[in-house]
């Protein structure tokens, strides 16, 4: 077993380190407060390559493996969840389900300007009431005159109303399986089609520089090429599709928990009660050396998912235990940190607030805690 | 054009411990780095290459692991990487690491810039660079905050403590860059594959170079460290806070005691 990285993959988390403590890290306060998407970073994220890592070059990506991907997108999530979220909203979801099976032609039209970070994608999979049942789509596609007329709404969609936005990908039912279930297909829908709006951003307790907001489709029509994929295979695209974001958002969420930490070891050594630093009790050391523990632990767990991947092996199981216990141990993390800050880590003035924000949905987003433990329980043959 | 830039990788002095007991670096776990002023020499030339073209080549004298360093600068832009490594160059001062660069730019053959750091992080000297441009027996200018390229000389202006001078030199010539010159740019992630996948880094040996084996490595320094120490923390001035007057005799008497008057 080898536990070093290569050198590109350490050279990769350099610049990334570099990059988020230089030009996010500064901005996160501000961007928190003002909800404003960072338009700028995003632009030089793009310029680097690091809205397209793991993409292959001639798709306009660099080509990394899945493991450099989300070490980079720790490193991004360290300094600002909602660029991190942007990020990985973006590779692990619209261009992941892009380059795992869209044509060579949709490829070129598509997936190149996205890895590229020319345009921003979104992927829209989450309903009014399909949810944590995203089976239950009711966005309906219907082939008339050669296109594919689009009905319906979507929730929660990431990345799908900035000016830099070109498309999203959504489910909707293309008809009725044997079994009586829907059969659901993927679409590609670009931005500016007839029929297909966003609505304004919703205001949300963290992520807040993310874009996040409602779509509507009524009468969309798109050109028949843009169903992804083969037809009524849109829910196994997307169950592979989430698969392997999950191992993202794992990686996101020990990145802010690792900020928790760093900042919380900081301030436990400088604040001083009772005549000595805070760090120097127990109650607090202990705190620092649990939430030490399990971010290492969640690290390698996803790491472990991502190699699995990288390796062609099955991760389904991995990569969801990666997430579930990252994202559990990123609000527990936070929730600590708030704590040794004391009243201070209660005001807008330091990061540690933002963290707690900013965690809570990494328990929700790309499937819930709950889910996430039907699916391994299901792994394990429940 | 072609432009030649010396870098050195240095420990990231910002996480450096240092041994209590022995008084010397602790090496193990810490990060290496590109000497900071080095990457502002790189920018500088990056930038130049964009307005007239040609060809950046970074040298780099260290260890084999100096190879990151140069890949990092592969990953900025640079063209080309030599790693000047062999046991021999081991244990140089100054003068000796000027000579094996010197040769290993001779080898290289024609070259129009030298860029250099002003200073290294660690040896701290700032005399790798001017030593270099007299062993090549080329114009230098130091300290050098903003240049360009003016017809065939190169313009400078040097930051100087107390004032700025602008200098002009004819090419070839050697300017040793300072972190007010630019702000360098990040390599970028297609730059970093290319610079692990299909790029190179060059090793040179001694055995490379036409070089007298007298001048190199620790046999062939000049100069050597007697002992390396922290300097004691200065104790806390005393203001003697009486008449001028007394004030002058009261020091004055002090001094004489100490036997410093
Ligand atoms: C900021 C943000 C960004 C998002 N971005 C996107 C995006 O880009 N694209 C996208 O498609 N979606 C996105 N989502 C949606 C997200 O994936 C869903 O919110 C999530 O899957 C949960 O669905 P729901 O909100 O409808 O909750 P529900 O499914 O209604 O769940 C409510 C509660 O019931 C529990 N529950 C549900 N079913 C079961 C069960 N069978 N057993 C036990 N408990 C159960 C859940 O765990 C949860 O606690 C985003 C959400 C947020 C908040
Ligand atoms: C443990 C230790 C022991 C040492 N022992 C001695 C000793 O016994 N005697 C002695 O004189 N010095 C000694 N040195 C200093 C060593 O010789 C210098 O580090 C080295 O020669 C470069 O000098 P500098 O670091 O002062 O670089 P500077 O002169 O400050 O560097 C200026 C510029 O020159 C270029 N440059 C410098 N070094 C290199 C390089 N290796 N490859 C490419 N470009 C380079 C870079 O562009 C750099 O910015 C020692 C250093 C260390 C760390």
């Amino acid at each position: 077993m080898d536990f070093n990285l290569s050198s590109e993959q350490k050279a990769m988390q350099k610049l990334c380190i570099e990059f988020a403590e230089n030009e996010i890290a500064p901005k996160a306060q501000e961007m928190d407060r003002t909800g404003e998407f960072p338009y700028e970073i995003i632009k030089k994220m793009a310029k680097l390559g690091l809205m397209g890592l793991p993409i292959p070059k001639k798709y306009g990506g660099v080509g990394t493996d899945y493991l450099t991907y989300v070490i980079a997108l720790e490193e991004i999530s360290k300094a600002d969840a909602s660029v991190g979220i942007t990020m990985s909203a973006h590779i692990s979801l619209p261009c992941s389900t892009l380059y795992d099976f869209g044509t060579e032609e949709q490829k070129q039209k598509w997936l190149v300007p996205l890895a590229q970070g020319k345009i921003l994608g979104a992927f829209g999979l989450t309903e009014p009431s399909a949810g944590s049942d995203a089976g239950a789509t009711q966005t309906t596609a219907e082939l008339i005159d050669e296109k594919w007329v689009i009905n319906g709404s979507k929730c929660f969609i990431t990345n799908s109303g900035t000016d830099i936005s070109g498309l999203v990908i959504v489910t909707a039912v293309t008809g009725k399986r044997e079994d009586g279930r829907s059969e659901i297909s993927n679409f590609i829908i670009p931005r500016e089609t007839e029929g297909y709006s966003q609505g304004p951003k919703y205001a949300k307790m963290g992520w807040r520089a993310a874009d996040t907001r409602e779509l509507i489709f009524s009468d969309c029509k798109i050109p028949k090429e843009n169903l992804l994929g083969d037809l009524g295979s849109g829910f196994r695209q997307f169950l592979q599709v989430l698969d392997a974001a999950r191992i993202s958002m794992a990686a996101l969420s020990v990145g802010v928990a690792q900020a928790c930490l760093d900042a919380s070891l900081k301030y436990a050594k400088e604040r001083i009660q009772f005549g000595r630093p805070i760090s120097k009790f127990q109650a607090i050391s202990f705190k620092l050396a649990d939430m030490a523990t399990e971010i290492e632990l969640a690290r390698l767990m996803y790491y472990k998912a991502a190699w699995l991947k990288d390796n062609g092996k099955p991760y389904t199981k991995e990569a969801t235990m990666a997430k579930l216990f990252a994202s559990e141990i990123s609000v527990k993390c936070a929730n600590e940190a708030v704590q040794i800050h004391g009243g201070y880590g209660f005001m807008d003035d330091f990061d540690v607030s933002r963290y707690y924000r900013d965690v809570k949905v990494n328990t929700i987003g790309e499937g819930t805690s709950e889910i996430q433990r039907i699916v391994i329980a299901r792994q394990l043959g429940c | 054009m072609r432009f030649i830039v010396c870098i050195k990788q240095v420990p990231d002095t910002t996480s450096v411990k240092i041994d209590k007991r022995t008084g010397r670096l602790i090496r193990e776990g810490i990060p290496t780095i590109i000497n900071p002023e080095d990457k502002n020499a790189l920018e500088a030339a990056l930038s130049l290459k964009e307005k007239y073209e040609g060809e950046i080549i970074v040298i780099s004298m260290g260890p084999p692991q100096a190879d990151e360093a140069l890949r990092e600068a592969l990953a900025m832009g640079a063209d080309r990487a030599i790693l000047l490594t062999d046991r021999a160059f081991a244990g140089a001062d100054t003068m000796a690491t000027a000579y094996s660069l010197g040769s290993a730019v001779k080898k290289i053959g024609e070259y129009d810039l030298i860029l250099c750091g002003r200073q290294a992080i660690d040896g701290d000297t700032a005399q790798v660079g001017p030593q270099l441009a007299e062993f090549l027996k080329v114009p230098q200018i130091t300290y050098v905050s903003e240049l360009n390229i003016e017809e065939n000389k190169v313009v400078a202006i040097q930051e100087l403590e107390d004032k700025r001078v602008r200098w002009e030199a004819s090419l070839p010539a050697l300017l040793t860059i300072t972190s007010e010159a630019n702000k360098p740019r990040y390599p970028s992630a297609y730059g970093i594959m290319d610079a692990y996948r299909e790029k190179e880094v060059e090793t040179w040996e001694k055995k490379h170079l036409d070089i007298d084996e007298e001048r190199i490595g620790l046999e062939g320094s000049p100069t050597s460290v007697k002992r390396i120490f922290s300097p004691e923390p200065k104790g806390k001035g005393e203001i003697i806070k009486e008449e001028p007057k007394e004030s002058a005799e009261i020091l004055f008497n002090r001094l004489r005691a100490k036997n410093i008057i």
